[in-house]
């Protein structure tokens, strides 16, 4: 391959993979809420950075780099979708987002009915409820099954009490 | 030919960092503040890349490979902070 080729090579996919973190800040600049702005976030983090790896490994032309090269992009594509599921999770739970932007929630539907069930057992008497008492904000998985399965006042307890240690990190 | 490239993917990483930096200081939740500096983290990540690329050397390569690495730690420890106080 000549020094030409290889040059434009390397410089188009440099210019890809900045015109990439470039759409991520006009996206977090301009759009209108979280999960937008996440939606843009990601391009940069993903496809930037391949793209900037295959430019590295255009440059230097050496079989020994690319494992390097495909381990970091590896370690990116498993880790982003981490934080992007954090980040997302905490954004819904605290209403961060603009539900007529939404073309379709499909938790609206788990947590009316967890809202429902909540209601219904303070109308009942039977939980003395705080009054931070969030349905949203409830990181033990079990408790939405215990709260399904509310028929009585010892039970109501005990759904309340479970939800008080998962409860209290982010409360 | 290099540098004309060079110069230009200069030029849009600068824009998207003033870009990521100014939703950091505007954004109204701290979420929006932890995307920012992830993706500020990227772009720093490229212009690492970038600059390898030119100077010809793999000086960073081991920092490229720690920030893809590492780098979701501090936006997952902070959405797990969150709390509803607005």
């Amino acid at each position: 391959m000549s020094a030409e080729l290889n040059d434009l090579i390397v410089g188009i996919l440099m210019l890809g993979g900045a015109l990439m973190s470039l759409a991520a800040a006009i996206g977090l600049t301009r759009f209108p809420d979280l999960m937008s702005r996440m939606h843009a976030a990601s391009k940069p983090q993903v496809l930037g950075l391949l793209l900037f790896l295959l430019a590295i490994a255009v440059q230097f032309e050496s079989w020994s780099l690319l494992p390097v090269l495909v381990v970091c992009w590896l370690f990116m594509i498993l880790t982003a979708p981490v934080s992007a599921h954090m980040v997302g999770r905490a954004g819904y739970r605290t209403k961060h987002l603009r539900p007529e932007l939404l073309t379709i929630d499909e938790l609206d539907d788990v947590v009316g009915r967890a809202q429902e069930l909540l209601l219904q057992s303070r109308a009942d008497g039977t939980g003395d409820a705080d009054e931070d008492e969030d349905p949203q904000v409830d990181d033990d998985p079990g408790a939405h099954s215990q709260a399904g399965s509310l028929d009585d006042d010892s039970s109501a307890q005990t759904a309340q009490g479970a939800r008080r240690p998962g409860h209290s990190p982010e409360g | 030919m290099m540098s004309i490239f060079v110069v230009l993917v200069a030029v849009m990483l600068s824009v998207a960092a003033a870009g990521a930096i100014f939703r950091i200081a505007r954004g109204p939740s701290i979420l929006d503040r932890v995307l920012a500096a992830d993706v500020l983290l990227t772009i720093v990540g490229a212009a690492l890349a970038t600059d390898m690329i030119v100077n010809r050397n793999l000086d960073y390569l081991a920092l490229l490979v720690s920030i893809s690495l590492i780098g979701f730690i501090g936006s997952v420890t902070v959405a797990r902070f969150v709390t509803d106080r607005r």
